[in-house]
Formats: structure tokens, sequence, C-alpha cells
């Protein structure tokens, strides 16, 4: 499989990573190298496999509906790059 | 012996014997960093100076420090996953196994140690705050991405030490600085603070310097937390009790598909020694196949990265950590974790939501899966009539501090041996067998069923008492 | 109309739990911002969510009660997407294994009946709110986390105002499932739709838009109004659609293209490795299922066959769970086999009395038996009704007994004939045209007069005895 510059590009919006022009050349070619090499599971039949999104027997985790302590807004905006008053703070979102 | 150099259960006994203390130990342990900690980089933000603990904590740990990765929350104390991205970032709390030290008498170590970003990596080379060296040859990596625990631990900067593993990074550290080290069964020790690499696949475990210390540590760290959803609600056995038993009769698996190319015909040998003597232990050995071992590699690649991608999208530099500066928030969160990122993390993240896209989820992330279910089928059906399965750890030796850095796949190559366990969220154990003749330790893995962390300490005990491997000690 | 329109409604709404849907954090509104938040729903590094058991249980009582199945095996999913009110940049929700699908709710629409499907109720997380000041945007983490069930309807939807019935009725189940507060302005219930129109009896559905930012069911219905007119107007003037998302604004009753986010194949859903998988057995279905309350239709069918009440004066009464509570006690306790009286008291005075005072009929602070001895009061004449509305208002007012605002206010109804006679006279010389009108046949005339009787006897005269006194007057009979 490969993979073409621009859906790396996409890709990297996706996940909200700037590429320097240097940097998507180098990861294209890796991506290609490590996309080649998983294509071997291609050649396993999985059609009557069951994913397995969870390698745990366990299910119906629930805690019960007790208020447990909040952080302090002191305690919640301690590490903030940014904040007013209360709130976070981030460039404005531009519609 | 300076108590620097000693294992918990010695410093143990000697503090209930009141032949030293606490701050005897620490003391010990910062002159021990001071002279050395230059050369093999295990800690990191070190400010040079170590405070003492005058109050020892109660608890049968008796204010024994030990040493945390810095990928684990410690509530007031800098964790930041080796990422500028997280730079100065304070937790607010504790994970449940900080809790649980503490409980028990444990004084956590004001330095923490060095790792790959975010985990990421087998040589700890990806650190932001460059490599950490082989106490065994500076010129060498320790292993990842729990680098920095594992050679603090062998470089005696540490008592024991806190690592996590995702695809071998607490095992194939220990194996290359010759400690021991342990990946418990998935939802064995809570994730809680765990911040996280890959969900489905990470664990908490102890690095230590002999396998009593190992099972006492676990004992420590696992069992059930309800604030954890993956975590199992099954208690935790006195592990110490597996130790000194004997393994005759124990059955022990050889997988085939772990002695194939690419290994090192060195290491190859000093395992086949390793199985001869678990042989002469009693041991009863036979070939065994795990036959979808060579898809464990590519699944892994896929699961772990897949998760990442989604569990980093949360560094964006709205509530803590680097924030890079632009009036435009897309930009800014572009910047930011272009800035803030490393190379590798950025690799990963970007293969990662490749794998999820639309489009290709089901020819990779759900394959994935599905190949993830026939590997664990791989290991119930061999531990319906085994007790364990013993492989090397690692393919090779450390290896040589840069040497495969432009090379992404060689390196996901160096866990080839570990990844399956990881896969199948059974437990494994590394522990010393041998040198190679340039010096270098090997390790050797153990793994068992689910949650039989019991048996993993007895083989590795019994093996461990027949051999001198784990009380040698580096030159620095 | 030449063209049908197509509408679906997503509607979010936030369960009224004590706690967050994956930590012990309180859901209060209101309070000083980012102070209802913890390591969780902050996604701090390290932290990790559990499912609210309470939240589970109100997501199946509501899927039931619409009717839906309820699946055996149900888990979380991931939904990505960056933006600064998700503190993970990652939604947890549902994706392709739902909680529960197929089911309904039927809406009156032009007289008759409708059903209405619903498509899949699922469990997600909410996230938080954004201001935005000059030049940044401020972010509270308060919201962030509150469980939210997304309850998504088929495009049965064939007109706005079917939209509005539609919202309407699904509140009022939900308002009787006590599981969530309904209220749009709080945000605790939102909509967003999805509409297109099409050819009348063509197949295939247009190009939809889906509308956001509608504060009100008011604000659905004009949103969808507008839309329609819009679209319809580009059809008609040949121009193609593009499927798009647009903000109702409520001041100018326009709605606005929105500049899109991600789009929804970019949003990489994948279970989320932190949470187990549910598995809901039927044990715990019919358990469940035991506990739902009498559904606002039952009730109606009910109050219609038990006492008689007309269907249209039992939906009136059943709008809200605790008035039709308050009103079936009443309509119980009242000794009559009639029940029309008490009814009509209800859904007159009583409503007009809660409205005044902004509450609902139950908040009204009034004894159920000072009501039925006042209407007591009315039936044996002793009161006339206006007075007796009077007496209401002060009830509500004083907490005393209807006897005593009564006696206090002198209010007994005046029945002997002398005393009507004299007022009577009065009244007569002084409305010499109407009286001729009267006397020309005209029936309303003698409303009127009669009415001049009750205001200068300031409504004690008992106005069935003064029409009969002025009746024989002039026609003696």
């Amino acid at each position: 499989m490969s993979i073409d510059q621009e859906t790396i590009k996409h890709v990297a919006h996706l996940a909200r990573i700037e590429l320097r022009s240097n940097e998507l050349e180098e990861l294209s070619g890796q991506l290609h190298e490590i996309l080649d090499f998983i294509d071997k599971l291609k050649d396993l039949n999985v059609d009557q496999v069951k994913p397995a999104s969870h390698i745990l027997p366990i299910s119906n985790v629930l805690r019960e509906d007790q208020p447990q302590v909040s952080l302090t807004p002191a305690q919640a905006l301690e590490n903030a790059p940014s904040k007013q008053g209360n709130f976070f703070s981030v460039p404005q979102i531009l519609e | 012996m300076e108590l620097n150099q000693l294992t918990a259960h010695a410093l143990l006994e000697k503090i209930k014997n009141q032949e030293t203390t606490p701050n005897a130990v620490l003391e010990s342990l910062g002159l021990r960093i001071k002279n050395t900690d230059g050369k093999i980089k295990a800690y990191v933000r070190n400010p040079g100076l170590i405070d003492s603990v005058f109050d020892y904590p109660t608890g049968f740990l008796k204010g024994l420090p030990i040493t945390v990765k810095d990928n684990i929350c410690t509530a007031g104390l800098v964790t930041e996953c080796c990422s500028k991205i997280l730079q100065g970032f304070c937790p607010p709390y504790d994970a449940t196994v900080i809790k649980k030290l503490k409980a028990s008498g444990a004084v956590i170590f004001p330095l923490k140690a060095n790792m790959d970003e975010f985990a990421f990596g087998s040589s700890t080379e990806n650190s932001y705050f460059g490599p950490t060296r082989n106490p065994w040859n500076l010129d060498c990596v320790p292993g990842g991405s729990s680098g920095g625990s594992a050679a603090a631990v062998a470089a005696d900067e540490a008592i024991w030490a806190l690592g996590s593993d995702t695809g071998g990074s607490i095992r194939q550290p220990a194996a290359f600085c010759g400690v021991v080290g342990l990946k418990p069964t998935y939802g064995r020790v809570s994730r809680l603070g765990l911040i996280a690499f890959a969900s489905s696949l990470d664990q908490i475990g102890p690095i230590t310097k002999d396998v009593q210390d190992a099972a006492i540590l676990a004992g420590v760290i696992c069992g059930y937390d309800p604030a954890d959803s993956t975590s199992v609600n099954q208690s935790v056995p006195d592990y110490t009790q597996s130790l000194g038993m004997d393994i005759r009769g124990v059955k022990i698996g050889i997988p085939d598909e772990y002695f194939v190319t690419g290994m090192d015909p060195e290491v190859k040998s000093i395992i086949e020694e390793a199985v001869n003597k678990l042989k002469s232990l009693g041991g009863v050995t036979d070939r065994v196949s795990l036959p979808h071992t060579q898809y464990a590699v590519p699944v892994y690649y896929i699961i772990a990265t897949a998760e990442a991608s989604s569990n980093l999208a949360r560094f964006d530099g709205v509530q803590y950590g680097y924030r890079a500066a632009f009036d435009n928030l897309i930009q800014m969160y572009k910047m930011t974790r272009a800035q803030g990122f490393g190379a590798e993390a950025k690799r990963r993240i970007i293969l990662g939501t490749f794998a999820l896209s639309h489009g290709y989820y089901d020819a990779y992330y759900l394959r994935a899966l599905k190949v993830r279910t026939l590997i664990k089928e791989d290991f119930d059906a061999v531990f319906q009539d085994y007790d364990c399965i013993v492989t090397p750890t690692s393919p090779t030796s450390a290896f040589k501090i840069g040497e495969r850095m432009q090379d992404p796949l060689k390196m996901y190559l160096s866990d080839i041996y570990t990844i399956s366990v990881n896969l199948a969220g059974i437990p494994a154990i590394s522990i010393p067998c041998g040198f190679t003749k340039a010096g270098l330790p090997v390790g050797l893995q153990i793994m068992a069923k689910p949650f039989n962390e019991q048996m993993l300490f007895r083989v590795a005990h019994a093996f461990e008492q027949h051999s001198d491997w784990h009380k040698l000690k580096p030159r620095l | 109309m030449k063209y049908q329109t197509v509408i679906g409604l997503e509607v979010h709404l936030q369960l009224n739990t004590k706690t967050k849907a994956f930590c012990g954090c309180s859901t209060d509104f209101g309070k000083a911002p980012n102070s209802n938040v913890c390591p969780v729903c902050l996604g701090l590094p390290g932290a990790l969510p559990v499912y609210n058991r309470q939240a589970l249980n109100f997501a199946i009582k509501l899927a039931l009660a619409f009717s839906c199945q309820i699946q055996a095996y149900t888990k979380f999913d991931r939904k990505n997407y960056f933006y600064p009110d998700l503190p993970k940049n990652y939604q947890i929700s549902q994706f392709d294994l739902p909680l529960s699908r197929q089911g309904f709710l039927d809406i009156p629409s032009q007289n008759k009946i409708k059903r209405i499907g619903i498509t899949r109720v699922h469990l997600e997380e909410d996230a938080g709110k954004l201001i935005h000041a000059e030049g940044v945007s401020l972010v509270d983490f308060n919201r962030t986390g509150i469980p939210l069930l997304e309850i998504v309807s088929e495009p049965d939807l064939n007109s706005p105002q079917e939209a509005f019935e539609y919202l309407t009725s699904l509140k009022n189940v939900i308002e009787y499932l006590d599981v969530s507060d309904c209220d749009m302005e709080k945000g605790s219930l939102r909509c967003d739709a999805n509409i297109s129109l099409r050819l009348q009896g063509a197949q295939e559905l247009g190009v939809k838009t889906e509308l956001k930012n509608m504060n009100s069911f008011k604000g659905v219905k004009d949103a969808l109004t507008y839309e329609v007119g819009r679209q319809t107007q580009l059809l008609e003037s040949g121009q193609k659609l593009i499927q798009e998302t647009r903000l109702w604004d409520v001041e100018k009753g326009v709605t606005v293209a929105m500049r899109t986010k991600e789009g929804a194949k970019d949003y990489r859903y994948f279970p989320d490795p932190d949470l187990t998988v549910f598995t809901i057995d039927q044990p715990m279905i019919e358990r469940i299922k035991a506990e739902l309350p009498e559904l606002p239709q039952e009730k109606v069918r009910r109050l219609v066959k038990i006492y008689g009440l007309t269907e249209y004066d039992a939906k009136i009464l059943s709008v809200s769970k605790k008035d039709a509570e308050f009103a079936e006690s009443c309509i119980q306790n009242y000794p009559a086999k009639d029940k029309k009286e008490i009814v009509n008291w209800l859904i007159g005075p009583l409503m007009s009395e809660a409205n005044l005072r902004k509450v609902q009929l139950h908040q009204l602070n009034l004894s159920q038996k000072e009501l039925i001895s006042l209407i007591g009061f009315v039936q044996s004449q002793e009161i006339s009704h206006l007075s007796a509305k009077g007496v209401l208002t002060q009830l509500i007012d004083t907490q005393k007994s209807a006897q005593e605002l009564i006696r206090q206010g002198n209010l007994e109804q005046i029945s002997n004939v002398d005393m009507l006679t004299q007022v009577i006279e009065s009244v007569i010389s002084e409305n010499a045209k109407s009286v001729n009108d009267f006397k020309a046949g005209k029936d309303n005339a003698l409303m009127y007069l009669v009415g001049q009787v009750m205001k200068k006897s300031s409504g004690k005269a008992n106005p069935k005895i003064v029409g009969e006194l002025i009746r024989r007057r002039f026609f003696d009979a």
C-alpha cells in the first residue's frame, strides 16, 4: 500500500500537525516502508474472526451516581498556558 | 557494598534491624547520582539536589525510595512524558500506583526517570531531554521506552523503579541493562495516572535488581481499582510465596517462531543455555508453535498508533503544557503540536490517524483487531498444555546509540519478541541470563497465563537462584 | 404543493443524574466557571472514565418509553475532532452499536395520530461552553462530561408543524420519566434538524441541510419554515442545493451557512479502549420496564375511561406529570360522580391562576379540600361563580378556609327576592334601551341586564334567580 503526499497532508490536518515540506518528504518514504510491512496482514483470511476491541472478558463496569470532590478553579487552571478569570483562554474561534 | 547497590529486600532487612535509615539510603543514592548520572542521564530535570526525608512514612516499605518513569502522574511533581508538549505539567493528582506505594510507606524519588517521548521507542533516544546511556556500555542504548528506569536500577542510581510496558517497554530495557522487568497481566495494575500511549496495551510494572524485589513491588502495585474500567476485580496473591519453589515438572513451551532469522547467534546460544538450565532444574521443555507471531509487529503498529493518535489529541496547548503563540486557533493547534512533539511522536500520530481514517479503517484497524484475536488464540492454545513459555526478550543485545534512529522499521522490529504479550494481555518477565562477549547483558523472557504472575516469579526465581548474572555490576 | 418536505430531528438530552457521565463531578447548572471539573472531565493526562450506572438506567428507561429495541451488546466509541470545548479532542459517543434502535413516537397531525420512527437512542457526553470575547474565546468545562442521550428520528416528519408536535410530545413523555429537566433555555434539551425537499411522489431524498442553533421549539419550527421557503425558491429557480450546515439567526429570522469543521467521514470512530462493553440482558430490561411510570397517552386514556373526562380535557391536564397527578387527585376526591365541575375549575380558574403566577398547577399553594369545599358553595348556590373566583385567589394567597373567606367577604349569594327586586328595578330604570331590546326578543340583552345587577350587588346576586325575576317582570306568565 502506498500513501501519497496528499493523503499524508490530509491526515496531518486531521491530527492538527503542521508538517514542513522536508518532513512530509521524509514521512512519506518512511510510512511507505512501514505500510508495506504492515500489508503482510492481507495474507490472512480473517472473514470469520471476531475483532478483539477489548482483550478482557469483563463488561458492565459502572460507578454509582455519587458526587466526588471536584478540583477548585485554581487547581483546574494551575497549568493553563493562558487564562482569563476562571476561564481557559484560546485564540478566538472564527466561524 | 554501598547502600545504593543493595536490593530493596536487603535494605528493608537492614532498616528493620536498625542498621540503616531511609535517609542514609537517599543520601547514598544522591551521591551516586551526582557521580554517575552525568554519564548515564537516567534522570530528567535533575536540579542536582535531593531533599532528604526526615519523617519516615509508616508502612512496610519503611521510607524506601522508588524511582518513577516520567509518564506516571505524581501530584505536585512535574510529569512531562519527556515531551516538550507537556512542558511544566504538574499533575493535580497521584496515579493509583503512587497512592498505593505511598500508603505502603514508600517515598517517591523526587527525580523522574527518562523515557522515549510518550513511550514511543525502544531506545530512550526519543526523549526531549536527550538519550539515556547503557550503564554496561555508554555508547549503547539502554533500551526503551523505560530506559531511564532500567539504567537507573542497573547503575545503582535507584533501588528499584516503575516502568510502563506497551510493547516491551519494561522487558526490553530490563534485558539490555541486565535487570529484572515485569509486565503484569492487562488489568492487573491500575492504569489511572499512567499517561496513556495505547490504552488497550499499557501496563505499569516493576524494574528491579532481582526477582524477589519484583515480587514485593508487584504485590504493592497490583490490585483492583474501581476508577479504572479496565482493572480486573481479582484478589492479589502473595507473590513472595512463589519464591523458592522448585520447578520440577513445570511444563515450558519454547516457540519455534521465536528462533528464526534476525536473531543474533550469540543471543541464541545464551538463551539455549538458559533453557538447558531450566531443564536441569526439572523443567519439562517442549517445542511449541505460536503461528501468528510474524503478524504481531504489524498488528501492534496499527492498534498502538491508532489508540495513540486519539490519546494524544488532548495535547493541544489549551489547558496545560506548551502552546505556540498564534492568534488563529487552527494555527495554534498545528504549530503547538508541530513544535511540541518529536519526530517519532508525529510519525506515530500520523500513522495511527491514517489507520483510522475513512476508507482505510477496515483494511487496517479492523483487520488488525481480528488478527489480534488470532494471536491471543495462539497463546490460549499453548497454555492449555503448558505452564509457561520461554523466549529471548530481544533478538539482540543493546545496540549502538544512533544506529536505528534513521530506520523506524528496524527500530520497530527490536520489539518483535515482546509485542505479542501485550496484544494477548498476558504477563511476562525478563530476567538476566548471560552476557555477550562484548559484555552486554541478555534477557530471558518468561510468559504465563493471564493472572498467573506466580508462575513467572516461581520460574524466574528458580533460575536466578542458580545463576549470578543479576549480581554483576557495571563498572562506571 | 409541488414539493414534499422531509424532516428528521436529532435531539440531545442532558440526563438529570447527580454526577457527570464518567466522573463524580456535580452536574449542577450555573456554578462558577471551571468549578465542577476534575482530571477526568478535564481530560487531564492519565485520567480514566467509568460510566455512571444511573445514566445507563435512565437511558434504558427512556429508550423503553419510546418502544425501542435495547441492544444486547453495546459499547462506547470515540468520535475524534479538535475543538476547544472538547478537552480530550474526542467525544465519547456510540457509533455502530448504539444502546437502542427502532422506536417510535405518536404525534397529533391534522386531527389524526401519526407514528414517527425513532432510529436510535445512544449514549454520549456533553462538551464544554465557549464564550466569545474580544480577540479570544473563553472555555468553561463545567458542562463537559454531563451525560447526554442523542435521540435520532426517522425522516418521517413532513412539515415544520409536525416537527413542533414531535418535540412537544417527546418532551411530554420525557418529563413523565423524570430523567431530564428538558429545559431548552438551560440547554438540557437541544435540537438539530435535517431538512430536504423532494417532488411529491419522488422516491429519492433531496439534498439536505442540517440546521443548528435553535433555542426553542418555536425556533425549530421557524427555522424549518424559513428553510422550506429558501429551498423551494432555489429549486424553483433551477439552482442546485448543496449539503451544508446552517445556523438559525433568531434575531434576523434567517438561516446562514456555517463554515464546516470536520466532515462526518473524518471523525475516525473506533471503540474506546478505556471503557468496557455493556451486555444488557432481558431481566435487566424487565426490571427497568417495571419501573416505567404511566406515560401521557396511557394517562389520557385512563382519565377518559375512569372519570369520564373528554379527551380534550384529559390531554390538557396530562401535559405535565405532576400537574396530572395533582388534577387526578382533585378529581378523585371530588365527591360528585359527575366530574365536569371540578375539571372546569382545574382547566379554567386554576390554570389562569397558575399562568398569572408563572407556576405550574401543582405548584399553586392550594389545599384540595378547600378547593372542593369552595366548589360545593357554588353548587349549592350559596355564592356566585364570580365571587368564588375571587375566593380562589384568596385561598391561594392566605391559606384561610373557603368558608371563612366567604363569611369575611360577606359574599353569601343574595337569593332573597325582595332584595333582588330593588336592585333589578333600579337597573331597569337606568337601561331603557336594553329593556326594549329584551322585550323585542334579544336574549343578549337579558344577559347584559343580569350582568348589571351582578355588578350593582358586588357579584353577590344569584344570577339564575335574577334572570328569572327579570323575565317574569316583563313576560308574566
